[in-house]
C-alpha cells in the first residue's frame, strides 16, 4: 500500500502524464481523402500492386458505406476530409538500419513514456516495436527472435520481405468490406506490426508494440497482423498514448489473428489514449476492430483488455471458434471517467464442435462516465456441444455515471451450454469504513477494493503489465473517491 | 486508556445514547449487555469513527487524545480496533492481501518501513494457530461466502495480527458453536495483557465464563443503567432487562 499511495501522490498532479508534444519534423501529406491519397500512401511504402489494388477496393467499398449508429456513444461527426493519412517522423536517407540510428528525438519521447528502445534497457524479456504516428520506428530483438524463426516486424517491412505471408493472411479474419471503420483502416492503414510464429515454436519472450499518436490532425490507422503456426505460441501486448489537445483525434485500428491446430496467441492491451479534458474536450476516438480466427483445432485466442483511455471507446475483441475444441477469451476492465464513453464488449461465433468461450468484463464507471457492455454469443447449428461462460460486472462510483449491459445471445444448436451472469455494484460505504478500522486510508481502500473487482481480468495479464494496469487504475481514480 | 464523558448520540435526529460514561483502564476488560437496540453497536461505531453519527455533547479521550477529532483510520493506526458484528465482504481482495495493507498502513503511521514478508509470514501463521485457522482462509477474498462462524473468528484473527491497544469486540460470540466460541475466547485471553484493554459486546453471559471480564455495563435505552462485577451478567441472565426498561431510577432501585 505503502508504494501505491506514494505512486497516487507523485502522479496526482500530472493528470494524464503522457500528454507532452514531440517537437520533431514530419511528413505530413494534406488533410484529405480521395484515390490519390491513397496512391500516394502505398507509393511512400513502395508496396506490390495488389495491396495498391487491396486498398482502392476498400477505398470505393467505404464511400458506399454509412457510419453505424447502433452503439452507445455519442459525439459529433467525424469531418473525414479534414484528417490527415499519413504522418511519419521525417528521417534521412532509407531510414534506421539498427536501433543505434534512430533519431535522438523519438528515442526520448520513448524514453519518457518509459519504453526504453534500446535492447540493454528493455524489460527483460520483452520485444518492443514502436508505431509513432503512421510508422514503426523501432523493433528491438529481431536477431534473437530471427533464430527461431520468429518474424517480428512493422507491417511496412513485412510487405516488402515477406509480401506471400502477408498476402495469404491479410484480410482474412477481417475482410476490407467488415465495418465502417475496418473498411476505412483497409484504405489508408499505414503501419502497424506483424508477427509470425513458425510451426512448434514457443515465442521465448512477450513481444510488444506501442502505438504514438503525436501529430495534430491526424489519425492513426494501423494494422496488426499475428499468424500462430500449428502448435505456436504467443504472447503480444499493446499499449498506447497520444499528446493532450483540444480536437479529437481518430485511431481506427485493425488487428488479426490467426491461430492454426493447436496454436495459442495471448493478445493483452493496456489502452491508455488520451481521454479529453475534465469537461469532455478533445480526446481520441478509438474505434477499432479486433478479431482473432480460430482456425485449427485446439487452438486458442485469449483477448484481455485494460481501457483506461480515450474519449470514446468502441471495439470489440472476438473469436471465431472455427477449429474443433478451440477455445476463446474475453478479459476486459473498461474504466470510463469524467465525460469518457465506452461501448467494448466481446462477440464468440461458435463454429466447429466442442468450442468453448469464456467472457469476463468488469466496468468501472466515475464522473460522468459511460459504460456499455456489448457481448454476442453466436452458436452455429454446426457447433456440437459449444459452451460460453460470461460474466459482466459494473462498479458505479457516484451517482452521474452510468453502465449498461446488452448482452446477446443466439443459438441454433440445442446442445449449447450457456451461462450468463452480470451484476451491477457501488463502493459501500461499509466497505470503505471495514478497510478505514483497519487503517487504511480512503484513497488506498478505493483501489483496494477497485482492484479486488477487477482480479480476475488482472490475473489474466502477464506481470509487468498487471502492476502497471493496476497503478493506471489507481491514477485514473484518484480524485474519484467520495 | 479509554474515557468516555457523558455523550450523546443522534442519528437522523433521534438521540441514540443519552448521557454513557465509561471509563476503562489499561489491561481491563469491560463486558456491555444490553437488549437489542439499546445503542451498544452504536457506541461501538461512534468509537471507532463510522459516518453518520452526530455526536451531539460529550468527549471521548484514548490514551488521553481526542479521539472524536481523528478519522477513523488515524484511530486505527493509533491502535484501535473493532470486531465488527457485521463483517462486511470485499469481493477479489485476498485475506492475506488485506492484512498485509492494513498492518503496512498502521506501520507507516508509526514511521515504519513496510513488514518484511518473512517476519509477517510467520506473524500470521502464529496467530492463524492462535485462532485455529485455516491456511485457505488466506486465499479467499476477505469474508466472501465466509459462514457466519468464519466471519467472527477472522475478526478475531485480524486483532491478533494487527495487536491494537484497545479492542472493541461486537457481538463476536453471537453465531458461534461451542467449540468456536472457546477458540475465540482463548485469542482474545491470549492477548490480555496489563496493557491491553477490551470491551466486549455480548447478549450472553455465557462468553464471560471464557473471557471474564472486571466489569459488567447494562446498557439500556442509551444509559447505562447498571454497572457491576460478574455476576450481574448472572443475575441478567435470569432475570432478563424487564427491570431496566422504565427510566433509570427504578432500575437502580430495583437492583438494591
Ligand atoms: N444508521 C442508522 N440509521 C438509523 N437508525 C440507526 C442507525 N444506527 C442505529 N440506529 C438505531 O439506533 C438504535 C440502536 O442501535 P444499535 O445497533 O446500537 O443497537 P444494539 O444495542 O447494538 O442492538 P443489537 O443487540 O440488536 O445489536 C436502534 O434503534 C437502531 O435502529
Ligand atoms: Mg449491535
Amino acid at each position: 500500500m505503502t508504494d501505491s499511495s506514494q505512486t497516487l501522490e507523485t502522479l496526482a498532479n500530472s493528470d494524464y502524464k503522457y500528454g507532452f508534444v514531440t517537437d520533431i519534423e514530419q511528413d505530413t501529406v494534406p488533410p484529405g481523402l480521395n484515390e490519390d491519397v491513397i496512391r500516394l500512401i502505398s507509393a511512400k511504402k513502395q508496396e506490390p500492386d495488389w495491396l495498391l489494388e487491396w486498398r482502392l477496393n476498400a477505398y470505393r467499398h467505404w464511400l458506399t458505406m454509412t457510419e453505424p449508429t447502433w452503439a452507445r456513444v455519442h459525439f459529433p461527426p467525424v469531418d473525414y476530409q479534414s484528417i490527415s493519412y499519413y504522418s511519419a517522423p521525417k528521417q534521412k536517407g532509407d531510414g534506421p538500419k539498427s536501433l543505434d540510428e534512430i533519431d535522438p528525438e523519438l528515442r526520448r519521447t520513448y524514453d519518457k513514456l518509459g519504453i526504453p528502445l534500446a535492447e540493454q534497457a528493455v524489460l527483460a524479456g520483452v520485444a518492443v516495436d514502436a508505431v509513432f504516428d503512421s510508422v514503426s520506428v523501432a523493433t528491438s530483438y529481431k536477431g534473437k527472435l530471427a533464430e527461431k524463426g520468429i518474424i517480428f516486424c512493422s507491417f511496412s517491412e513485412a510487405v516488402r520481405e515477406y509480401p506471400e505471408l502477408v498476402r495469404k493472411y491479410l484480410g482474412t479474419v477481417v475482410s476490407y468490406r467488415d465495418n465502417y471503420y475496418a473498411t476505412l483502416n483497409s484504405a489508408v492503414f499505414s503501419d502497424g506490426s506483424f508477427v509470425y510464429i513458425p510451426p512448434g515454436v514457443r515465442c521465448p519472450m512477450e513481444l510488444s508494440t506501442y502505438f504514438r499518436i503525436n501529430a495534430s490532425n491526424t489519425g492513426q490507422f494501423e494494422r496488426t497482423l499475428i499468424v500462430a503456426d500449428a502448435g505456436a505460441y504467443v504472447s503480444y501486448l499493446e499499449g498506447c498514448t497520444a499528446p493532450q489537445r483540444d480536437e479529437n483525434q481518430l485511431h481506427a485500428a485493425v488487428v488479426e489473428l490467426v491461430a492454426l491446430d493447436n496454436a495459442s496467441i495471448k493478445y493483452s492491451t493496456v489502452q491508455n489514449w488520451y481521454p479529453g479534458d475534465a469537461e469532455g474536450k478533445g480526446g481520441i476516438y478509438n474505434f477499432v476492430t479486433k478479431r482473432g480466427l480460430c482456425q485449427g483445432r485446439d487452438s486458442k485466442i485469449s483477448w484481455t483488455q485494460v481501457e483506461t483511455g480515450s474519449a470514446i471507446t468502441w471495439k470489440y475483441p472476438s473469436c471465431i471458434l472455427r477449429g474443433e475444441n478451440s477455445v476463446g477469451e474475453f478479459y476486459s476492465v473498461a474504466l470510463t471517467r469524467d465525460y469518457q464513453q465506452a461501448d467494448t464488449g466481446t462477440k464468440m461465433i461458435h463454429i466447429g464442435k466442442n468450442t468453448r468461450s469464456t467472457i469476463v468484463s468488469k466496468g468501472i464507471s466515475a464522473g460522468h462516465g459511460q459504460n456499455a457492455y456489448r457481448g454476442l454469443v453466436k452458436i452455429l447449428p454446426t457447433a456440437e456441444n459449444a459452451r460460453n461462460y460470461s460474466q459482466c460486472d459494473s462498479l458505479l462510483m457516484g451517482d452521474q455515471c452510468g453502465a449498461h449491459t446488452f448482452p446477446y445471445i443466439d443459438v441454433h444448436n440445442p446442445s449449447a451450454q450457456i451461462a450468463h451472469e452480470a451484476s451491477t455494484s457501488k463502493i459501500s460505504e461499509e466497505q470503505l469504513f471495514y478497510c478505514k478500522q483497519r487503517g487504511i486510508g480512503a484513497e488506498d481502500a478505493v483501489s483496494l477494493i477497485v482492484n479486488g473487482f477487477c482480479k480476475d481480468v488482472f490475473k489474466e495479464l502477464p506481470m509487468e503489465f498487471a502492476v502497471e494496469a493496476q497503478k493506471l487504475i489507481e491514477l485514473k481514480l484518484e480524485g474519484s473517491v467520495g | 486508556m479509554l474515557e468516555i464523558r457523558n455523550l450523546h448520540v443522534t442519528v437522523e435526529g433521534r438521540e441514540i445514547l443519552q448521557g454513557i460514561d465509561l471509563t476503562i483502564g489499561p489491561g481491563e476488560v469491560h463486558a456491555i449487555m444490553g437488549p437489542n437496540g439499546s445503542g451498544k453497536s452504536t457506541l461501538a461505531n461512534v468509537i471507532a469513527g463510522r459516518e453518520g453519527y452526530t455526536v451531539t455533547a460529550g468527549e471521548v479521550l484514548f490514551q488521553g487524545k481526542n479521539l472524536l477529532e481523528m478519522p477513523p483510520e488515524v484511530r486505527a493506526c493509533e491502535g484501535l480496533f473493532l470486531a465488527f458484528q457485521y463483517p462486511v465482504e470485499i469481493p477479489g481482495v485476498a485475506n492475506l492481501y488485506f492484512l498485509k495493507a492494513a498492518v503496512n498502513a498502521v506501520r507507516k503511521y508509526r514511521g515504519e518501513p513496510p513488514v518484511d514478508a518473512m517476519d509477517f509470514w510467520d506473524l500470521i501463521h502464529e496467530r492463524m494457530e492462535l485462532v485455529k485457522m485455516d491456511e485457505s482462509m488466506l486465499k479467499r477474498s476477505v469474508n466472501e461466502g465466509f459462514s457466519g462462524g468464519e466471519k467472527k473468528r477472522n475478526e478475531v484473527f485480524q486483532m491478533a495480527v494487527l495487536q491494537p491497544y484497545f479492542a472493541v469486540l461486537d457481538e463476536t460470540d453471537s453465531g458461534l458453536d461451542i467449540d468456536a466460541l472457546k477458540v475465540v475466547a482463548d485469542g482474545v485471553n491470549a492477548l490480555r495483557n496489563a496493557e491491553r484493554g477490551f470491551l466486549v459486546i455480548t447478549h450472553y453471559q455465557r462468553l464471560l465464563d471464557y473471557i471474564v471480564p472486571d466489569v459488567v455495563h447494562v446498557l439500556v435505552n442509551g444509559r447505562i443503567a447498571r454497572s457491576g462485577s460478574k455476576e450481574l451478567a448472572l443475575e441478567l441472565e435470569e432475570q432478563g432487562y424487564a427491570l431496566y426498561n422504565e427510566e433509570p431510577g427504578r432500575a437502580r432501585r430495583a437492583a438494591a
